[in-house]
Order: structure tokens, then sequence, then C-alpha cells
């Protein structure tokens, strides 16, 4: 059932039919005044992004290769970790959202895009793009809600299993990377018979071919070039790989989960009108605010707000966008969630702890900070 | 391209070595794939010079020089993984404008003889045309254009044969102006009557090339038919300029229109084999509402209306379609454009080149469209 709670601000019970209506043309009315206005400057934008990430990635792999020497190691180790978390964040994930196949270009574009991830690009854009995108925030649907291993919705019912799921995230913040690889193949649809064992495990088959090359590239063969410096090279490997993996934990953890997003029922899907989908996304997600570098370093999913609505626009439109979809939540009296990142990930976290136990009986709308 | 034109002994050793040292080179190329796993080595060549990626062939256009006011030639040079061209042949040219990539195909008016290893194409601006405007017009020295590989078979036969008809209009010469020069790297021209036609003297295409080459050659004859002032050349004139048509193998190229009437005539006087006819542009529809989807892969085709999205169409007819969120956003859905144009459901607008991906569940026809499912 639905969470919302009428009075609360920031559900939908005192918009009108026709108020949504509107909100769906105001939206379908930006994206379309974006669209039209891609131009030269976007393709650089991307090309740039994704010159200075490689000019990073060489350029730490190289200083990793003597990274005997201690300053090497920590610029070398930096280095790759903002490579790996530009390629993740703001490279790969928008790419494999076809945010940049208006370019026609196929070297960046989502049907030819793999990205430095064990998760097998194609597994990564059904189960995000299509399972996380389209049914965003519905209990039963979207399985994105806590990844199917934490409870971090009330409404999501209790069993004991979670009562460890502050071990079990902070588990998953360090290893995400291969906890996202394993939750693309759907293993507890298969357990429950909602897909075959066989699709499943030729997916795990198609996980293990591309981490096999992530790791013997990661922790054999740059360690191996390295030589002496073998064991300082694959600690920077390992560290690198794991500074990406707490962060993306991190952000995208803030994008769904914070206090104050909210969740439906799937009776919300029957019928549902573009404006409500909107609506739906605008109050199912949340932002973080910062300057230019952390929206960067988050692939801008800072704005995941906007991020929702617009999936397939370019990244770098969001910070533009992000003024008139605020403007449209005060007109409308919708809730637009943004804090800071401490704020956000705190609340998750207090979350997280607190829907380890039982309860609580009211939904999160209403015990979020007025 | 010269030990694929002349299968000379010396040439097949070579031809031997150079296929080791790929071989050598594809190896090594393999294990340093393991460190650049997932992307190809060739990612990061093609940052520090686009020319080096094979994998995406480029080449740099290094001179833009004007033929007439609304015709110029491009030097480029390829990049890495070009593979040479037969003379008469075009290439696919891809450019950037706005962000987006276009791509249009240009016969290459340069010999695969050329000594400097460049490659030309002669582009006339189409007063409508987004792309040739922009190359003939605004392309600066140094851009880097996209290329495909050499395509085509409007090419002459090896060793040529006997006595030979070139008929081409406007920019028509372009391919055939590829082959004459490449007769003349050979040092060898064979009976050759050249029938070309342009509005005006000063609108002919390499005019002043032609006429000095056709007075240097005793076996080139070439009649220029200035169209403004002559009017466009018939059939019967044509049989009065080159009375032995019938017994020459006849190249041709230029607008549709002549094409069909050159087509029609040779097939009436039983010649149809002699003839070898090259065409610029493919049908155009009119991108009216709806129209005819085939599916080639599945080989089906169905009329569909203009507001039903292409996702549904090839559902409707049994064909296996990829599809998501069906509502735009996913691009599970999407598939490659072999023909025409569609419209987006969404903002109605209508678009498609030929090769582009379409996302099919926004997407409906506009006119004839083919699609590689």
């Amino acid at each position: 059932m639905s969470a919302t709670v009428p009075e609360a601000v920031g559900t939908t019970g005192h918009l009108s039919e026709v108020d949504i209506k509107e909100i769906g043309r105001e939206l379908d009315r930006l994206r379309d005044e974006i669209t039209a206005s891609l131009d030269d400057a976007d393709a650089r934008y991307i090309r740039r992004v994704i010159a200075v990430q490689r000019g990073l990635e060489v350029g730490g792999r190289a200083l990793l290769a003597v990274s005997i020497l201690p300053p090497a190691w920590l610029a070398g180790t930096t280095a790759l970790a903002i490579s790996k978390i530009l390629e993740n964040m703001e490279i790969g994930h928008n790419v494999l959202h076809g945010q940049w196949d208006w370019m026609r270009d196929p070297e960046i574009h989502s049907t030819t895009w793999e990205w430095d991830s064990a998760s097998p690009a194609e597994a990564w854009k059904h189960s995000h793009n299509f399972v996380h995108h389209t049914y965003t925030n519905v209990l039963g649907k979207d399985r994105d809600i806590g990844y199917a291993a934490l409870r971090v919705s009330p409404e999501q019912p209790w069993h004991p299993v979670y009562l460890a799921q502050p071990v079990y995230n902070a588990l998953l913040a360090a290893f995400f990377e291969w906890g996202i690889a394993i939750y693309d193949v759907e293993l507890e649809r298969a357990w429950r018979g909602e897909k075959s064992w066989a699709e499943a495990l030729t997916q795990l088959r198609g996980v293990a071919r591309k981490a096999a090359r992530q790791v013997v590239k990661d922790y054999v063969a740059f360690p191996l070039l390295a030589g002496p410096s073998f064991l300082p090279a694959l600690l920077g490997n390992v560290t690198a790989n794991t500074a990406r993996n707490v962060w993306a934990h991190t952000v995208i953890f803030c994008g769904h989960f914070p206090d104050g997003a909210e969740v439906f029922g799937e009776d919300r899907l029957d019928g549902e009108s573009r404006g409500e989908w909107y609506v739906r996304q605008l109050l199912g997600s949340a932002n973080i605010t910062g300057g230019p570098l952390l929206h960067l370093m988050t692939g801008n999913l800072s704005h995941q707000i906007e991020h929702h609505l617009f999936p397939d626009l370019p990244s770098n439109r969001y910070a533009q966008i992000a003024p008139k979809v605020r403007d449209l939540c005060a007109r409308y009296g919708l809730r637009y969630n943004t804090g800071s990142l401490l704020r956000q990930t705190a609340t998750v976290w207090k979350n997280v702890f607190r829907l380890a136990l039982p309860g609580p009986k009211r939904g999160p709308a209403s015990d979020r900070p007025s | 391209m010269a030990v694929a034109s002349n299968p000379s002994s010396g040439a097949v050793v070579e031809g031997a070595g150079r296929e080791g040292r790929l071989a050598v080179r594809r190896r090594l190329l393999e294990a340093i794939g393991w460190l650049t796993t997932p992307l190809l080595p060739d990612d990061y060549l093609g940052l520090v010079n686009p020319l080096w990626s094979a994998r995406q062939l480029r080449g740099r256009v290094e001179a833009v020089l004007a033929e007439t006011v609304d015709t110029a030639t491009l030097v480029i040079r390829p990049g890495r993984g070009w593979a040479g061209h037969r003379a008469g042949q075009y290439v696919r040219v891809g450019v950037d404008l706005d962000g987006v990539r276009h791509w249009r195909s240009y016969s290459l008016s340069s010999p695969p003889e050329r000594a400097d290893g460049r490659i030309t194409i002669t582009v006339k601006a189409d007063p409508t045309g987004l792309v040739s405007r922009y190359l003939v017009h605004q392309i600066a020295p140094g851009t880097v254009v996209h290329l495909g590989p050499a395509q085509g078979e409007f090419t002459l036969p090896e060793p040529p044969l006997g006595r030979l008809l070139f008929l081409t209009a406007g920019s028509g010469i372009t391919p055939v102006a590829a082959m004459l020069r490449g007769l003349v790297a050979h040092g060898w021209m064979p009976d050759v009557v050249l029938v070309h036609s342009a509005p005006t003297p000063a609108e002919v295409i390499f005019g002043a090339e032609l006429r000095a080459l056709a007075a240097r050659c005793a076996g080139l004859r070439l009649y220029e038919r200035h169209t403004r002032t002559a009017g466009r050349l018939t059939v019967p004139q044509l049989r009065r300029v080159c009375p032995d048509w019938r017994r020459r193998h006849t190249w041709a190229c230029g607008p549709a229109g002549m094409l069909d009437e050159v087509e029609r005539h040779w097939r009436r006087a039983g010649i149809g084999d002699r003839l070898h006819v090259e065409r610029f542009r493919s049908i155009v529809t009119a991108g009216g509402d709806g129209g005819r989807v085939r599916f080639v892969a599945s080989g089906r085709q169905v009329d569909a209306d203009g507001v039903t999205p292409l996702l549904v169409v090839g559902e409707n007819a049994g064909v296996l379609m990829p599809s998501g969120c069906r509502m735009g956003i996913c691009y599970s859905c999407v598939a490659r454009l072999r023909a025409g144009r569609v419209r987006d459901l969404r903002t109605g607008r209508e678009y498609g080149d030929e090769g582009e991906l379409v996302q099919t569940c926004v997407s409906a026809a506009a006119g004839l469209v083919e699609i590689d499912l």
C-alpha cells in the first residue's frame, strides 16, 4: 500500500488531476527544451571527461609501477581511485543510460559501452535502466529498494535476518562492485521461480568472464608489471577499487534511502499517467547539495531527482534543470528532497540501524524532520 | 594498395611478410587488451592521435581546394586501418555537427596510385544539404573526420576492356575523375570518350584538368555539354556525339533522371550488361505518416500507421523485438535503422539516418522503414 500520508508535505493528496497533468506537461516541455539545445559544447564535455579519466588512469598506473616510493603510491592510488569513480559514475552509468546516444558516436553509446566494473553492461542495463528506473520505489517491483538484502523502508516486512543489516551494509559498501554484479543476476528471482535457473547461470557465467578480466588486470597484470613494486601496486589497486566502492555506495544510497524519500504500493502503477510517473520519480528520489566538483564526482547523481525525471538527458545538464524542477515543486507544494552529503548519509545509516529492528508502524513520511 | 592491384611476385612476398607482422601485432594488441579491459588499446591510442585508432577509422582534412563556386575537393590523410580503394569507389564520411554525427557517402576523386597516400573527395554543396554545405564552405584544414571503408562496384575491370564511354553530369564526374587519373598514373590511356554535362563552362568540376588531359592524350576525347545554353543532352544527340556507343563499355554517373533514361535506352538496345551505373542518392521516402515497415533479419513486413510504435508493430508481426520500459527511458529496445526515417512519438520530430539506432518503443514509421531485426 502507498506510504503517503495525505497531510504531510511531499505527498500528492493535495494535487488535482489537472495539476498532475500540468506537471507532466511542464516537465515534458523542459525535456524538449534541453533536448533541442544539445550541441557541440555537450559533446566536448563528455569527450573531455573521458580524456581526463583515461589520462588519470594511465598516470595513476604509471605511478603505481614505481609505488615502492611512498609519494608515488599515494599519488598513483589517488589518481586511480578518481579515475575509477569518474569511469563508473559520470561516464559509465550515464553512457549506459543512453544520455549520449544522441551524438550517434558508436564509441560513446549505450549499446556498445562496457564499463570498468565487475557487472557486465547488459545485465546492468536490465536491472538498473529498466527495472529500477521504470518501477522506482514501488515495493515489490523496484528491486533497488534495499537491493534485495536490506530493509530500508518500514513498509518492507521485518525479518530477523535484518538484525545484522548494519554489518551487511558496511560489507556491501566495501565490496559494492561485487554486490552489484551478483545483484544484477537476480538470484532471488530464480529462487522464487520467477526466472529460470538456466538464465541466471548463463548470466552468472557472463559475470565470471567479465570479472576474471577485471581481476587479472587490477590484481595480477599491473602489479606484475610493477616488478619490485608488486605489493604496493597490488595494494594501490585494492585501495582504489575499495575507495570507489565505498564512494559509489554512499552516493547511490543517498539517492533513494534518506529520510523523506517515499515508497509506493504496486496499485500505484495501475494506469499511471505520465504526470503521475513524474511525480513518483520526484518524490522517490533525493539530491545532495554541493559544488561542481561534487556533482562531477557523484556522476551528477547528486541531482538524483533530475536524473530520475530525465534519465536519458546528459548529466552535465542536470545542474541547469535543477532550479526549474525545484521551482515547480515549490509551486505545487511537492517536497524537493535535498541536503548535504553528511546529512543525507547520516539519515541513510540511521534508517539502516533503525529498520534492523521491527517497526516503526508509521511510514517514514511522518517521522521526517519538518 | 599496390599489392592488391598489381599482384606481381615481389608484391606477394611482401604481402606474406606483412601478414606475419599483422599477426604478431594482433597478438600483441590482444595481450595489451588484458591491461586496457574493458576497453581496447585503440581507445587510448585514439586519444593521443585520432588517426592511430584502427577500430574507428578516421582521417585528417589537410586541405580544402575550391573547384567551382559550390564544389570543393577535400584532401584527407586517412588514419591507420585505411585498407585502400579502387578508382570509382565511394567512401562514407562522418562529421560531427552540433555534436551529432552525420554520415554521407562521397565518391573518391583520387586514384589509389596517388603517391602521397592521401585520398580526396570532391563535394558539391547542395543548397539544402547540411553536410555538403559544411564540407564545402566551412570545414577547416586540420579537422578530423570519420571514414568508412571504400565501397562500391563502379570500377574499371583489370585489365581494362577495350573502348570506354564515360557518361557523366554535374558531380557525377568525381568517380570517373578517379578512373581517368588512375589511367594517367599508369601511363596508358585506352580509347575513351568522356561526355560530361554541366550548366556552364565555369561549373565543370575539374574543367581545366579534363581539357588539358584531352589535349594531351590521343586516346581521350572530351565532349562538354553546357546545358544552360545548349539544353540537356538527349539520347539521339548522344548517338551523334559517340556513334559507336553500342560497342563501348559505358560507365554513367549523374542525376537519377539521366541514369533512368540511359538505363532504359541501353536495355532496349540489348546491351544492358555493358552499362555500369552509379547512383549518388538512394531512394528518399516522402516521410509521410506511417508506411511499410520491413524487419530485415526476420524477413517480415507490415504496413504501419504513424502513431503505433515500431516495437508494437514488430511484436504484432511476430518479430522478436527487444524491449524494456516501453516509454523511451531504458534503451533496451533500440534497433538499427537500415533505411527510411521514423518519428519520435514524444516530440513529433522526424529523424533517422541509415545505421542509426532508434528507440522502437517511442518511434513510429515515417514512410518506408527497414529495421535490422
